[in-house]
């Protein structure tokens, strides 16, 4: 046997390959050989290790020392240095943003250090196209539990205990789920994963099924014991190429290794599982929709009763689980349902799965107790906004959710407390804005998205997220009527209350979170045709403050229209009439000496702005 | 691969032991050679080879080895450092493969520190 004596976790999720981590492999293969290292030590290829933005992502063991953006130039040295004179490598290793001092450890590094790991409990620890390192830990001993020493009866009563509730948004009871589905007398039963992951931002179900396929696989084999299901179908989009081709990898070995197919472990079980490609229709992502996709028919959904649990695919009772979701199974049923009960909240228990994006410095996969405040996923683990900017909110949920304004940040992640706030835990997208951003423009990209993504099957998301969408394009372009914050509430709870499926009843959303604590940017938009963030290009002046100008040239510079003037000690000045309004002078400025003021602005700017300074009284 | 059994998921768990051993930790057994300009100068690298060789010979998966910078005292390179659980490292000198070998044997497997090849024990840093 080769003794190997130190493993490079290399990532190969989506965002590191993007990145590059197939050069740097071969670099590192080349170099290891030269240095006649590659015997000992040994390259793994892991999925998605979470910490995306800094990537191509790397952590050595035993070691634990975490490099981040690793390029083939870097890889000589690094070699030389860490794996033949154990000096670990300072230049590639991660540091606090705003801080000076390389951190070596991945649980010194805050972005790690405050997670909890169950659904992503293998991310970057094994080589997710390796069904031995899945076994090796842990993997298929729950399925082994559920299916030899438990009833059905059993595994649902132990799911329903945990108080698992599904990821993918609409948190239903994942027990109670199979429970309908396992009373439902029936030959013939479908278990089947969403794996059509579509919100803007969102990529955790991504991340699971390229990170540990067989997590999702052995929660299938375990759901179609408890219902009564021996075929079952994961459902993902064809955009996910990485995910469908380490899929299809993971069954294939499972099916080799008696994991899936006839007869199970010796168990006596059956259960095949197979692939289908969706198309990448939004819609899709809806249960009931996904299920006459897999038939063949054009994506839509139907109206529910009947639920699928009764009659789903080809009319037989279906459970549909969120990648996420199924994900969680497998401990549960290894550990216990007090165990999965011992994080979180009394009606949110567990851990939950968030994307973050956006305005946040450590962008990345982020696995949180839920219960867990907004703050410390914001702060602590995203280490905060970007450029030393101002929070302004944060979108959960995506299209079906909603923006969280500041003074809410303390409120605990649960699904009841999110939802209190307008927005929804979703499926866990979680973008980041800053004070640049206008939260009109923002309800009106989540509306072009719903807009587009409406199926057409039913009245009120067709033509009402159609209208919502030209009233917000308005307002943006300073044709707003005085009329249309009204107008706006009164369609958007018609929609709400008269739609279909999930996607219309939810599509409004984005706009009423905004509205309800972003009015006063409605009203000014409106009012005073002012986007005070400069994102509306209708609806601003930029000005330069002459008094805090320090004539350093960087915005005439940057300006592309050269409507910047002015030369060395001599303030600048923006000629009007050049202006294109694209705010590159004001992200510019390092003196925050530019204000942005209302379109066609004449008059005393300063007198102007300290009478609608943030605490002062607002004109109306 | 054959259909597996219940026994078997076990048996794939604990053939893939040292790999989780090292990412995981859990080991009992940490060698460290010193492998600065020094060490490598003097030899340090065949000293690799034999931990390695000796450690793949008694087929243990709760050992490991790493690397490290130069010591401080080159001139009794090449060094070495065994750390067992719960005893203080123990720091050897002027290593050779034969030397290595021996204290493979007596300290990492038998537990008893090979004196005349030590320089010191305790250690002013344990990386």
């Amino acid at each position: 046997m080769e003794k190997v004596r130190s493993h490079l976790m290399l990532c190969a999720g989506t965002g590191c390959v993007a990145s590059g981590t197939a050069k740097v492999k071969t670099a590192l293969e080349q170099e290891l050989a030269k240095k006649g290292l590659a015997e000992e030590i040994k390259i793994v290829l892991t999925g998605c290790n979470g910490y995306c933005a800094e990537g191509p992502v790397m952590a050595v063991y035993p070691e634990e020392i975490f490099y981040q953006k690793v390029t083939p130039e870097e890889v000589p040295m690094l070699v030389e240095e860490h794996f033949l004179k154990g000096r670990p490598y300072q230049k590639l290793m991660f540091r606090e943003p705003e801080k000076k001092a390389a951190i070596p450890g991945m649980k010194d590094i805050p972005f790690f250090k405050h997670q909890v790991l169950r659904v992503l409990r293998n991310k970057g620890l094994i080589d997710p196209e390796k069904i031995e390192e899945y076994i090796a830990r842990d993997g298929y001993q729950a399925a082994a539990k559920a299916l030899t020493e438990m009833t059905p009866e059993e595994i649902i009563k132990t799911v329903k205990d945990s108080g698992l509730r599904g990821r993918g948004g609409a948190g239903f009871s994942t027990g109670l789920k199979w429970e309908f589905a396992s009373k439902v007398p029936s030959e013939i039963k479908f278990m089947l994963c969403n794996g059509d992951e579509g919100d803007p931002g969102a990529f955790m179900d991504r991340s699971v099924m390229e990170a540990d396929p067989h997590s999702v696989i052995e929660g299938m084999v375990i759901g179609a014991r408890a219902i009564g299901a021996h075929h079952g179908y994961i459902y993902v989009r064809a955009e996910y190429p990485l995910a469908v081709k380490r899929l299809r990898m993971a069954i294939d070995q499972a099916t080799e290794a008696g994991l899936l197919g006839k007869n199970i472990l010796g168990s006596g079980f059956d259960f095949e599982l197979d692939i289908y490609l969706g198309a990448g229709a939004f819609v899709c992502g809806e249960e009931t929709a996904l299920m006459r996709s897999i038939e063949g028919k054009r994506g839509m959904p139907r109206p529910r009763p009947p639920f699928p649990a009764v009659k789903g695919l080809w009319d037989k009772p279906s459970v549909l689980n969120n990648v996420e979701t199924l994900a969680q199974i497998a401990p549960i049923i290894l550990n216990g349902s007090a165990w999965y009960r011992s994080l979180g909240t009394e009606k949110s228990a567990g851990t939950k799965v968030f994307a973050l994006t956006g305005a946040v410095n450590n962008v990345g996969l982020v696995e949180v107790p839920m219960g867990i405040p907004l703050r410390t996923i914001i702060y602590d683990i995203g280490g905060g906004i970007k450029k030393g900017k101002k929070f302004k909110s944060v979108q959960l949920g995506g299209p079906s959710g909603g923006c969280i304004p500041e003074h809410l940040l303390d409120i605990p992640v649960t699904y009841e407390d999110i939802v209190a706030t307008g927005a929804i835990v979703g499926s866990g997208g979680m973008v980041v804005m800053d004070d640049g951003t206008c939260m009109v423009g923002t309800a009106k990209f989540f509306l072009e998205f719903t807009a587009d993504e409406s199926c057409g099957k039913c009245t009120p998301c067709r033509v009402g997220t159609k209208i919502l969408l030209d009233m917000l394009t308005d307002i943006t372009e300073g044709k707003g009527k005085e009329s249309d914050i009204a107008t706006l509430e009164d369609l958007s709870r018609d929609i709400i209350t008269t739609s279909l499926c999930g996607l219309g009843q939810t599509a409004p959303n984005p706009v009423l979170s905004t509205l309800r604590y972003f009015k006063h940017e409605y009203e000014s938009h409106i009012h005073q045709k002012w986007c005070r963030a400069g994102v509306c290009r209708n609806l601003t002046t930029f000005w330069i403050d002459e008094k805090l100008c320090k004539a350093c040239g960087a915005c005439l510079r940057a300006c592309p229209s050269k409507a910047v003037v002015g030369e060395k000690k001599v303030p600048h000045k923006i000629i009007q009439e050049l202006c294109v309004h694209c705010r590159t002078c004001f992200d510019t400025c390092k003196f925050n000496s530019i204000r942005i003021l209302p379109a066609g602005f004449d008059g005393d700017p300063n007198e102007f702005l300290a009478k609608t300074a943030v605490g002062a009284k607002e004109e109306k | 691969m054959p259909k597996l059994t219940i026994a078997d998921l076990q048996k794939i768990k604990e053939k893939y032991k040292a790999d989780f051993t090292l990412r995981e930790g859990g080991y009992t057994v940490k060698i460290i050679v010193h492998m600065g300009t020094c060490g490598i100068a003097a030899g340090a690298r065949n000293i690799m080879t034999a931990v390695m060789e000796e450690i793949a010979k008694v087929n243990r998966n709760d050992i490991i080895v790493t690397t490290s910078g130069c010591a401080g005292l080159c001139a009794k390179e090449p060094l070495a450092t065994v750390e067992l659980a719960n005893q203080p490292p123990v720091r050897y000198s002027d290593l050779t493969d034969e030397k290595i070998r021996e204290i493979f044997r007596e300290h990492v497997l038998g537990g008893k520190p090979v004196e005349k090849y030590a320089l010191v024990t305790g250690c002013e840093t344990t990386y």
